[in-house]
């Protein structure tokens, strides 16, 4: 039997925390709500300021499962509908019109949408087990199952699960924290009602 | 549980079956040629997948179906698979793709580039009744995709997979490569002393993976997709998560590493790369294993590029053989490794796979052929 330990919300100007909103944001705009919760935080990580929005969702809805965290054996298992098409929509347009071609590597390096696994590594120091999934809606099925077996078969000792939205200004995330012990019963029905 | 890998299929400009790949690299063919982008990029070297060949290719399959190129691609790579291996009501399809049909934005068709869209439309195309899974983990996700495969079949959520990996030559990745200044001028050169980076390159390619164990069937005996934690465009210097993929591999196939016949690594051809995988396997002592790239045969063909990798090697412990990496002619990385300058029949038995892409990410795969030792 495994657990969910803790779990974060973060849409419509609102962060929540195991199910309470611990962060109300009073601007309307995304880059400055992120902004906000990350001055919050008291971390200073400049490279924060150099992601793209799909990372930065990403960054502090791990930084707030994970700020207090020791172990670095957590695999991380992301997933969305929309992989980086936001920024693919950037990079395209700097290369769409030939009288106006400036291809940016700053921008095409988040063209992956497992660049917010690879930022969410380096911050916490994890060198474990990840994969990034696309697919139309939170796959609870297949993600309660694998999260169950990389922790069984020892290949992570927690699993962090995250949902992260982010297309022209539109964002969600959903995450989780999968191990041992916790506050609900790592099952389908708890899943649901954390990515619904 | 053992999974197995079964029938392999690939679609690349070299050829549009595994045979054909295999028969054409036996005999030193490169893809890489001199191909037009477009008025703004010009040419550069890379593989592409010519256009007629592939349509007359694809009227045998399907002479009726309108879709885009890339679903082409994928129905042609997996039909003949599931020709041989008809789909169960538990058969999943897990795709690799790190761009899918980005093509589709250069036309303003947002709803066309979503790569949850090309899946289902395959899914439903050869009619799955499971969920499709997808991976987007940058150059690793073909060996992601296999890895996948053989845990939700040991999980028992599946007793089959039909894994698939497709990535496409388009303006939006040449341009994005060329803005790193990670392209080669010239045809690329693995490990070589005089590398000088990157050709991109195209392909489609399909395995089946199950719990049967058939007579020639390969099994997957270890694998681990370990992050660097380090970079997120560049290799760690110490190759730390290539090395912890490698020995956690290992350590699940409970061999040593002497016993490793061969390897078919990452080898892009950048400087950074092909340096940190020499690390690596030297801190493994797998610097004697003879070791290639098959980069300089297809170029990176991105998320396709593990499973293609891999259906080589398949062939090559097939067919006792080491394949020279091509391009390569001199030792270019500070610490040495074995790479493999002729073709040779050689009694294989074991192979590792590894890649590593952005994002920090690494994968390893122990592959070995011969049934007999089949551990469950």
């Amino acid at each position: 039997m495994y657990a969910i330990s803790k779990f974060i919300n973060i849409s419509q100007n609102v962060v929540c925390e195991n199910g309470k909103t611990i962060f109300h944001n009073q601007e309307d705009n995304f880059a400055a709500f992120m902004k906000n919760v990350y001055k919050s935080l008291n971390i200073s990580y400049p490279k924060f300021y150099k992601m793209d929005d799909l990372c930065k969702l990403a960054f502090i809805a791990s930084e707030l499962l994970l700020q207090n965290e020791t172990e670095n054996d957590i695999a991380l298992l992301f997933s969305n509908n929309e992989a980086s098409l936001d920024t693919d929509l950037k990079h395209q347009q700097s290369i769409q019109n030939p009288e106006d071609y400036y291809p940016s590597p700053a921008v095409f390096v988040y063209t992956l949408p497992n660049i917010t696994i690879g930022e969410v590594s380096i911050r916490h120091q994890l060198k474990s087990e990840s994969a990034f999934f696309v697919a139309e809606k939170y796959q609870t099925d297949y993600l309660h199952k694998y999260a169950e077996y990389l922790l069984k078969t020892n290949k992570a000792q927690k699993v962090l699960c995250g949902w992260i939205h982010f297309l022209n200004g539109d964002y969600k995330a959903d995450f989780y924290l999968v191990e041992k012990m916790g506050i609900l019963e790592h099952s389908k029905e708890h899943i649901n009602d954390i990515t619904k | 549980m053992a999974v197995f890998i079964h029938d392999t299929n690939i679609i690349s400009p070299l050829g549009f079956s595994t045979d054909d790949n295999f028969q054409k690299i036996l005999l030193g063919t490169s893809a890489i040629e001199k191909v037009f982008i477009n008025d703004k990029i010009g040419s550069v070297y890379a593989g592409k997948i010519n256009d007629e060949l592939f349509s007359n290719h694809f009227q045998s399959i399907n002479a009726d179906f309108k879709g885009s190129r890339i679903e082409k691609l994928l129905i042609a790579a997996l039909s003949p698979i599931v020709e041989k291996n008809p789909l169960k009501k538990d058969s999943v399809f897990i795709l690799s793709t790190t761009k899918g049909n980005i093509a589709a934005l250069a036309n303003d068709d947002l709803s066309g580039a979503f790569i949850d869209k090309l899946v289902q439309n395959i899914n439903s195309y050869f009619g799955f009744e499971t969920d499709p899974i997808v991976v987007s983990n940058a150059c690793t996700s073909g060996v992601v995709a296999i890895s996948l495969a053989k845990r939700f079949i040991e999980m028992e959520q599946f007793t089959n997979a039909y894994v698939v990996a497709v990535d496409e030559l388009t303006p939006f990745v040449v341009s994005g490569f060329q803005s790193f200044q990670a392209m080669s001028s010239e045809p690329c050169k693995p490990y070589d002393a005089d590398r000088t980076g990157v050709n991109l390159g195209e392909a489609a390619v399909a395995v089946y993976v199950s719990n049967e164990n058939r007579t020639e069937s390969i099994q997957i005996l270890g694998d681990a997709n370990i992050n660097d934690a380090n970079h997120i465009s560049g290799p760690s210097r110490t190759g730390e998560g290539l090395f912890l993929s490698i020995e956690r591999a290992i350590n699940e196939a409970q061999i040593t590493s002497d016993q490793i016949d061969c390897i078919s690594a990452h080898g892009t051809a950048t400087l950074f790369n092909d340096e940190m995988e020499a690390v690596a396997f030297n801190r493994l002592s797998l610097q004697n294993v003879p070791t290639n790239s098959l980069k300089g045969y297809f170029g990176h063909t991105l998320g396709a590029s593990g499973l293609l990798e891999t259906v080589i090697t398949i062939e090559s412990l097939k067919n006792n053989v080491l394949i020279p990496s091509f391009g390569y002619q001199q030792q270019g990385t500070t610490q040495q490794i074995n790479i493999i300058t002729k073709k040779e029949q050689k009694s294989l038995k074991t192979a590792l796979k590894t890649a590593s892409g952005f994002g920090g990410s690494n994968s390893a795969m122990i592959l070995v052929k011969n049934s007999e030792n089949v551990r469950n």
